[in-house]
């Protein structure tokens, strides 16, 4: 018996059959990694390499720190310099700088690198380093009487934080931060936007989800329990705008809610609203919610319709003879079985409607703008590195409520069809 | 079967870059259409290169972003002239030689020829617009609005108004409707003050604004009843007027004027074409039928020689231009260095205004 257990198996060619096994199964493996791998290169050139390129660029920018190398020195040689008063050798680096940024044609990168943090260096540069060339020493003198702003605190604190490549300046102004001659400062309330559009934008969210949730349960139960004839036809009803495009749908919501548009030409015209009432929903928060709520509609049904398809009705019978009323086989027997569904198309609704442009943009008004706007108005201004460091908070604070998700309810639950 | 494939769509990208020498982009629309009539047609005729326009909401950040990319497939773009100044200075441009621009027919050198400012470094000016206001005759009777203050006055003349929604003109509009001199209004927009004095005269309209994006929309919103009267780029309104008879009344009183700007984006796949095109585009003939296409002014001395008839055959663009003297009496040059300077600062507090 025991001589039996220690002679090793082997295959008809006399290899041991362990081996022969693995060397089978690391082929098959090798076979189905080559044909995940373009999928895989192409996650990775189109998904991971732009994401990365995008973080990396919201902490990077040498607009600054390469065209002024002769400052960029001086402040790594004397990091604890006072803003209010620096000494006359900053002054002539500075100067030194402003000269070669006028050969090279650099004054323009450099001082739009300063103007993210402190308005109206641009129009400083061009002129200090016109003059650069001719000023004479010595040059804190010379360059403050040029224009006394070369002497503001802040604009030393900027360039020396600007003379690092690497920088976590524009997380500072995504965040509502100013620099001041002080240092780094919480803006005033006029100026505060990033902070005050994320919330809204969490909370916008949020409102078209659960909206969205209401109007698609009924329906797509319906597509569930109806014979197959009708739910075809009631499928094309819900397929049809999905595949139409998206700026026909926003603009035809334009068309309807304007002041003089369909809805409200309806209303006055069966006498509900007098003409000077005509209601406001279009360019403003109603406007944004209505639009994407329709948008972002199919996404919620589609993953419903294939959760409550599953659901054999003879558990909401069983449950009815059993004596359950139809409120308490509905919330006992029905609706924890469509959870996944109502999981899954939650979450989709909510992070597509987080990052959502084009609708707010077109139907947003004054006060429907998105933090998805700020975004590219920032792409706009040419700042993409503001740009990148804002995207980079929305899509940590999706990742934390993701996160928040798994915990809570458990990714394993999603189910998408 | 495979291999065909690839050979077709090898031969139709062939095919596709061969077809354009020159693609050209513009802001769409009635000035889109203007400058195919005025400039590309007429390329076509007289060089046979292939020349295409693209429509942009605004061609700057997209040339911007192509040049960052390292894909430029645009050879001119049409941006404003802050853009103009930014982007040479940021590098994203080739520059222009004035020199190779065409004298005037009388031997005028074309860089005497052009208006003060009008040819800079990277950019020559197509044309100078202004951002006016105008209203929908039809709804007022008796007294009309006829000074920028009045677009600010809901009392004297109620309704909703359009403003573009950008910082940029909209502040300086709203100053001078508020009784700055237009001399000053770049000095007091350089203080703290000054920007809430703007925000504030902003505020007691705010409630009935509606805010466009892209000209093309101004007009619209004016046409469906939307507002009573809109600022709006002044040749859209005009094309409006002229082209589908709609009631609109031009006020030219308190605008801001610029020049737009042709630029060549740094690694431009037909450089040179696109440099012959600026100087063909540019040319006194150039702007003249540039100006007879839409009522933006020629920036150029030699095309207002002679009179500029508009495209119906009968209309005399003079009146409507926004270099006309009689246009300019109280009228402010839009200040590209002002705007290099706050244009980021100036619309996050535009944005954080029009959030609250």
């Amino acid at each position: 018996m025991a001589e039996a257990t220690q002679e090793l198996l082997t295959t008809a060619d006399g290899r041991p059959l362990k081996e022969a096994l693995a060397t089978a199964q690391s082929r098959a493996k090798r076979r189905a990694f080559l044909l995940v791998l373009p999928l895989l290169l192409f996650i990775v050139l189109t998904f991971l390499v732009p994401i990365g390129y995008t973080l990396k660029r919201s902490f990077e920018h040498d607009g600054f720190a390469a065209s002024a190398p002769a400052l960029a020195s001086w402040f790594r040689a004397n990091p604890d310099f006072d803003p209010a008063n620096p000494p006359e050798e900053a002054y002539a680096a500075l100067v030194e700088d402003l000269a070669r940024m006028q050969v090279e044609k650099t004054t323009g990168l450099a001082g739009a690198r300063i103007n993210y943090s402190v308005p109206g260096t641009i129009s400083l540069f061009k002129k200090g380093s016109r003059e650069a060339k001719t000023l004479p020493p010595p040059f804190k003198d010379s360059l403050i009487a040029l224009d006394p702003d070369w002497a503001k605190p802040a604009l030393w604190r900027g360039m020396a934080s600007a003379s690092h490549v690497y920088t976590t300046e524009f997380y500072y102004v995504a965040s509502d931060m100013k620099l001041n001659d002080d240092g780094w400062e919480r803006g005033e309330d006029k100026e505060r936007i990033y902070l005050y559009l994320f919330f809204k934008t969490f909370i916008v969210s949020g409102i078209i989800t659960v909206l969205c949730l209401l109007l698609a349960f009924p329906v797509s139960h319906l597509l569930a329990t109806l014979p197959m004839a009708k739910s075809s036809i009631l499928m094309i009803f819900v397929l049809l705008p999905f595949w139409t495009s998206l700026l026909v749908r926003t603009t035809s919501w334009i068309a309807l809610l304007q002041e003089q548009g369909v809805v409200n030409d309806l209303l006055v015209g069966i006498g509900l609203i007098s003409e000077d009432g005509r209601m406001t929903m279009m360019y403003n928060m109603t406007g944004t919610i209505v639009a994407m709520t329709h948008v972002l509609l199919p996404f919620m049904i589609l993953p419903l319709y294939s959760v409550m398809k599953v659901i054999p009705p003879s558990y909401a019978r069983a449950a009815r003879s059993l004596g359950a009323t139809s409120w308490t086989t509905f919330r006992r027997v029905y609706l924890p079985q469509t959870l996944p569904g109502i999981a899954a198309g939650s979450l989709l609704v909510f992070i597509l409607a987080v990052g959502y442009y084009i609708t707010p943009a077109l139907v947003g008004g004054a006060d429907g703008a998105l933090i998805s706007n700020m975004i590219a108005a920032n792409m706009k201004n040419s700042n993409w590195s503001l740009a990148a460091a804002v995207a980079a908070m929305l899509l940590a604070a999706i990742l934390v409520l993701y996160w928040l998700y798994d915990r809570l309810i458990g990714i394993d639950r999603l189910k998408l069809g | 079967m495979k291999k065909i494939l690839i050979l077709s769509t090898a031969l139709t990208s062939l095919a596709f870059a061969a077809k354009a020498d020159i693609t050209v982009m513009s802001w769409g629309g009635a000035y889109g259409e203007a400058q195919t009539e005025a400039f590309v047609k007429p390329f076509i005729a007289a060089t046979g290169k292939a020349t295409v326009m693209v429509d942009s909401d605004n061609p700057a950040p997209a040339i911007k972003a192509m040049v960052e990319a390292g894909n430029v497939t645009v050879d001119v773009a049409s941006v404003e002239y802050a853009d103009g100044i930014r982007l040479c200075d940021e590098g994203v441009l080739e520059p222009i030689d004035p020199a190779s621009l065409p004298a005037a027919p009388d031997g005028t050198a074309a860089i005497d020829d052009f208006l003060p400012g009008a040819v800079t470094e990277c950019a020559v000016s197509t044309d100078i617009w202004a951002n006016v206001y105008g209203y929908d005759t039809t709804k007022f009777t008796g007294d009309v609005p006829t000074t920028a203050a009045d677009f600010f006055d809901l009392a004297k003349f109620p309704g909703k108004r359009g403003l573009h929604k950008s910082a940029k003109a909209v502040l300086e509009f709203a100053l001078i409707g508020d009784g700055v001199p237009v001399g000053e209004v770049y000095n007091v927009l350089s203080t703290p003050e000054g920007v809430d004095r703007a925000f504030a005269k902003l505020d007691s309209i705010k409630a009935d604004v509606v805010w466009w994006e892209a000209g093309s929309q101004a007009p619209q919103l004016l046409a469906d009843g939307e507002v009573v009267m809109t600022t709006a780029y002044n040749g859209r309104l005009f094309a409006a007027a002229m082209n589908e008879g709609k009631p609109f009344q031009i006020v030219w009183d308190g605008q801001v004027y610029e020049n737009e700007m042709f630029v060549v984006p740094k690694g431009a796949p037909n450089k040179e074409d696109a440099m012959a095109f600026i100087a063909f585009a540019t040319s006194t003939e150039g702007l003249r039928a540039s100006a007879q296409q839409i009522s933006y002014g020629p920036a150029r001395k030699s095309s207002m020689a002679e009179e500029i008839i508009y495209k119906d055959g009968t209309t005399v663009m003079a009146p409507h231009l926004p270099t006309a003297p009689e246009n300019l009496t109280n009228a402010l040059l839009s200040s590209s260095d002002f705007w290099v300077d706050h244009d980021a600062e100036l619309n996050e507090r535009f944005q954080a205004w029009l959030a609250q």
